[in-house]
């Protein structure tokens, strides 16, 4: 179905029913969920990068008022199975707390259980950890070096992935073109940073066998991986999906939390929270994003259209595993961009090393490999001499070439690059944003234009699983829809997955509403505990417009069908030849007529109307597959998520060169995600991906230093853009429908963040690109910028006096 | 310590250490939970409330120095339960939030600069907010809300100066 005037309530421009809640301070996060006889847990951390725990004693913190319980590691692993890795890594094991020995700095090791969290903390600071220090790593490169000291001695190296993949002729490809050009561009390890740090509370009731559990969480299968963990039945667990989640964008993961919390509910017969403070989110909460170095060589004419590109992606994971080394994967289903590579070769390697684990970021790897393809490309117009943007339509796939295979086996399903960047130079006068960066130029100032173009997956299935991990054979990521229309005529639909500020009941009910021809407004969205619920896999991968969406759609498809029969059966005529229109079903032949509120009082009272074999009642559910992904991989290709979204960035930058300090003058994007289901929500996570997105690229890094130690641990250190930093954002929109969806629709979620890297990279490059200087490492901070340029400038003088 | 404390228009009582902030205080003790923690060390906002009508840091202030001051929370704003005041509306109006996490704190931001000045400009309202991080919407529909709350509250034919 294509996008177009026939839909009442989808893309129309309707308030988002959440909103209500929150702006009335009416939302239910996890730090509002009220237990009776709550205890709170407060976690030591370490204080080494790397060391054996020789003891630890808790006597006198047990001591302490308030105190129930401390827990240790060797207790915890004793009780429990070691947490989910990806890969086939079993050696890679870990715990929630430190067994035997600490892996980075900060990492928890005990965890105090009190009254009050003030008195767990105090408690926490008595027990006596004595540690041998052991050799560490924090380096990316000398972690891959084999003489480094491994993080997980069984394992026997840092190495947890090292996969080259080609696909195409890529040597001869290289051999073929003419140009060559190699460099190196570093994503520093930033993350999404929610403003709601991780909380988990979990209750455990021995007589019903049931453990309760709250959390700020958005997860795939979080429930399985607390049972797991457990070793306790999954319908022993109960978890509540109708917790507010205070943002996320990715990392809210908090499994080894989850099980601190779980393990001690029982432990102890009361309900135990653990809410992490800052501190212990910056630096322990295991929720860093991407650390990322690539090497990029790129095969090209003199007309500058690129033939192939080999890169190299050495990701340093942090000291344990999990799900993070799958972000080198995922990128692998948008690995050309949008452009027209022919081959590619790509060397994947995840590397250990000594610092916090990483987990899930917003794009899932897709924003730094962003970067790296966007920076070769600018550096294909510099070396030929083509403006950037020209470049760029010359290697974009075209309109008529859809569905587009790409070398690494993904189908792109739609798109129109060149229309986008037309509209966007039309509407920011491109020619009149160079002139205005000349005359900035002119001024005195540093001014630069950047530009990125790139593609964002949506509709997560999680086809890079089995793509880096053989083990794995994951084939279906689905997500579902349960639609009641009680007795008195009423409906209630149910998703089945907490949300982090995404909108998913407003995206239920306008499609239901949609479908059903009622108000949306009349709908009732509930989410069911996981007891309750159908299958789902959490709002990951860009997915739920899709996959939520979907399955609202057709559950509402399925209620309406069933409607018809109802009817017809009443009118004694096929069901082709009665009209369904605002709940009411007619005949025109016989001129006869069943209303709603008839459907209901049928389906719920009279049986002996039914059609034969018809069930009573209107309830409806449906699981929803990801479109197009039903394969496992062969050959190390793969389809990976079924819709590609486009945005384009346009960005013109200006700083005093003795300051370095980035303002940016004019931020346009074009962005087309086909059919938008609302588009305040849609406008919203464009802006703030572009926003988190000016944080990854000028302020936001987790730095650690050669001592193994985390600098920027409060955001006085980690800096988040302010309302002075985001500067006003013009959108340019686009719709080219999907024709893998219901609607048309793309996903929107990771919108903005995937090119805004790249495009402000750009930009700094490009106002100091006069000084023969680039910058090749992200946060680009701005004593980084005024320390280059002081120093540029000193050598042209000491050239000059030579 | 007993303390005093005039939350939304009534006299509160409580028992607290002296230690406590007055965030934890309005959490645990009043159940006005409206009020969140981001860092608690003074920077992200989420705990904004209005001491006397200025927008200010409850993670920052000890419930023993908050006695004799007018302290509004979010819950102090709606006029009737179900019923949202002129701002609180304008953000549902814009869309100006996504988790809601920041968003009580950015509605107090907003509705202490509208106290002060119903024409702001937009930097009037950049500068306003620029003390609350949002993480989910970069602004742009928080800066319309506010916009708009202005547009709608200068047009009202009702006297202002209290809380609306």
């Amino acid at each position: 179905m294509s996008s177009g005037a026939h839909l009442k309530f989808v893309s129309s421009n309707r308030r988002v029913r959440e909103d209500r809640r929150f702006v009335a301070g009416q939302g239910r996060y996890v730090a509002d969920v009220a237990l009776e006889g709550l205890l709170h847990v407060a976690v030591l951390p370490s204080q080494h990068p790397a060391a054996r725990i020789v003891s630890i004693n808790t006597a006198e913190a047990m001591k302490m008022p308030g105190v129930h319980y401390v827990l240790t590691g060797e207790e915890l692993a004793k009780a429990t199975e070691p947490l989910m890795n990806g890969l086939d890594t079993p050696n890679v094991r870990r715990f929630p707390l430190a067994v035997g020995q600490v892996r980075y700095a900060g990492e928890w090791v005990v965890a105090v259980v009190a009254e009050s969290r003030a008195q767990a903390e105090d408690a926490a600071e008595k027990v006596k950890v004595e540690y041998e220090p052991l050799p560490y790593v924090i380096d990316s490169e000398e972690a891959y070096s084999p003489s480094s000291p491994p993080v997980h001695a069984e394992h026997g190296s840092n190495l947890l992935l090292d996969k080259t993949f080609v696909w195409g002729e890529v040597d001869k490809h290289f051999a073929e073109s003419p140009r060559h050009l190699s460099f190196r561009v570093v994503w520093g390890r930033n993350s999404t940073v929610p403003i709601e740090t991780f909380g988990v509370a979990a209750k455990w009731d021995p007589w019903r066998e049931i453990l309760d559990v709250w959390a700020s969480i958005q997860m795939p299968k979080f429930a399985d991986q607390i049972a797991r963990s457990l070793r306790i039945p999954l319908n022993n667990v109960r978890v509540h999906n109708d917790v507010d989640v205070g943002g996320s964008y990715g990392v809210k993961r908090g499994i080894k939390q989850s099980v601190i919390v779980s393990h001690l509910a029982r432990r102890l017969g009361r309900p135990v929270r653990l809410i992490e403070d800052r501190l212990d989110n910056m630096r322990a909460g295991d929720a860093h994003g991407p650390d990322r170095m690539f090497d990029v060589e790129v095969a090209f004419n003199d007309d500058g259209i690129v033939k192939s590109m080999k890169m190299r992606a050495l990701d340093n994971v942090g000291a344990y595993a999990g799900r993070s080394p799958f972000q080198l994967g995922k990128p692998i289903g948008a690995i050309v961009g949008p452009y027209k590579i022919q081959s590619v070769k790509y060397h994947a390697v995840a590397v250990t090393s000594n610092k916090a684990a990483q987990e899930a970021v917003r794009g899932f790897g897709q924003a730094p490999t962003n970067y790296a393809i966007e920076t070769a490309i600018d550096k294909v117009a510099a070396a030929v001499g083509l403006d950037r943007i020209e470049v760029r339509r010359r290697n974009f796939i075209r309109a008529e070439e859809f569905p587009y295979l790409i070398p690494s086996g993904t189908h792109y399903d739609s798109g129109d690059y060149h229309a986008v960047v037309a509209k966007v130079l039309a509407h920011a006068d491109y020619e009149g944003l160079m002139r205005e960066r000349d005359e900035l130029r002119a001024s005195g100032l540093c001014a630069g234009i950047g530009i990125s173009a790139c593609l964002e997956p949506s509709g997560g299935n999680s086809a890079f699983e089995p793509l880096l991990n053989e083990k794995n054979t994951t084939s279906t990521w689905m997500e579902s829809c349960r639609i009641n229309v009680d007795g008195l005529g009423f409906v209630t639909a149910t998703i089945h997955t907490p949300s982090s500020g995404q909108g998913h009941e407003t995206l239920a009910a306008t499609v239901i509403g949609e479908v059903l021809q009622i108000d949306p407004d009349q709908i009732r969205i509930v989410r069911p505990d996981t007891l309750s619920s159908l299958p789902s896999n959490s709002p990951v991968g860009s997915r739920m417009a899709i996959m939520l969406g979907g399955a609202a759609f057709h559950a509402a498809q399925k209620l309406k069908a069933k409607i018809v029969r109802l009817a017809a059966h009443q009118f004694g005529c096929a069901e082709n030849d009665v009209v369904y229109e605002g709940g009411t079903v007619s005949n025109a032949a016989s001129k006869k007529k069943l209303t709603w509120a008839e459907h209901v009082t049928i389906a719920h009272r009279n049986f002996h109307l039914l059609p034969e074999g018809m069930e009573p009642g209107l309830e409806v559910t449906h699981v929803m597959q990801v479109p197009t992904g039903t394969q496992l991989p062969k050959d190390g290709r793969v389809q990976m998520y079924p819709c590609h979204s486009f945005e384009f960035h346009l960005v013109l930058v200006a700083f005093d060169p003795e300051i370095g300090k980035p303002t940016i003058r004019r931020y346009v994007i074009g962005h087309d995600c086909g059919t938008v289901i609302n588009p305040r929500i849609v406008k919203g996570m464009t802006l703030g991906g572009i926003a988190h997105g000016i944080g990854a690229s000028l302020l936001e890094e987790f730095v650690y230093d050669s001592e193994g130690q985390m600098l920027t641990q409060s955001f006085m250190d980690y800096l988040l853009p302010s309302s002075h930093e985001v500067p006003h954002v013009e959108i340019v929109h686009h719709c080219t429908p999907s024709p893998f969806t219901v609607f048309g629709q793309k996903g929107s979620g990771e919108s903005g963040y995937l090119g805004a890297p790249a495009a402000i990279s750009g930009a700094i490059n490009d106002a100091v690109a006069p000084l023969g200087i680039s910058f090749a490492k992200l946060p680009i901070r701005i004593a980084a910028v005024s320390d280059a340029i002081a120093a540029a400038k000193d050598e042209n003088k000491n050239k000059e006096k030579a | 310590m007993k303390v005093k404390l005039n939350i939304n228009g009534q006299q509160r009582e409580a028992d607290v250490e002296p230690r406590k902030t007055l965030l934890d205080t309005l959490r645990e003790d009043f159940l006005l939970v409206g009020s969140h923690a981001g860092c608690e060390h003074g920077v992200c906002g989420a705990c904004t409330v209005l001491i006397d009508g200025e927008a200010s840091r409850s993670c920052l202030m000890f419930a023993v120095q908050a006695d004799g001051y007018e302290i509004t929370t979010i819950e102090g704003l709606a006029p009737a339960p179900g019923e949202l005041s002129v701002v609180q509306d304008a953000f549902c109006e814009t869309h100006g939030l996504q988790c809601g996490y920041c968003t009580p704190g950015m509605i107090l931001a907003g509705h202490a600069l509208l106290e002060r000045n119903d024409s702001p400009t937009r930097e009037d309202i950049v500068e306003a907010i620029s003390g609350n991080i949002c993480r989910c919407t970069g602004y742009g529909q928080i800066v319309e809300a506010i916009e708009f709350a202005a547009d709608r509250l200068r047009k009202a034919n009702t006297p202002r100066g209290g809380r609306s």
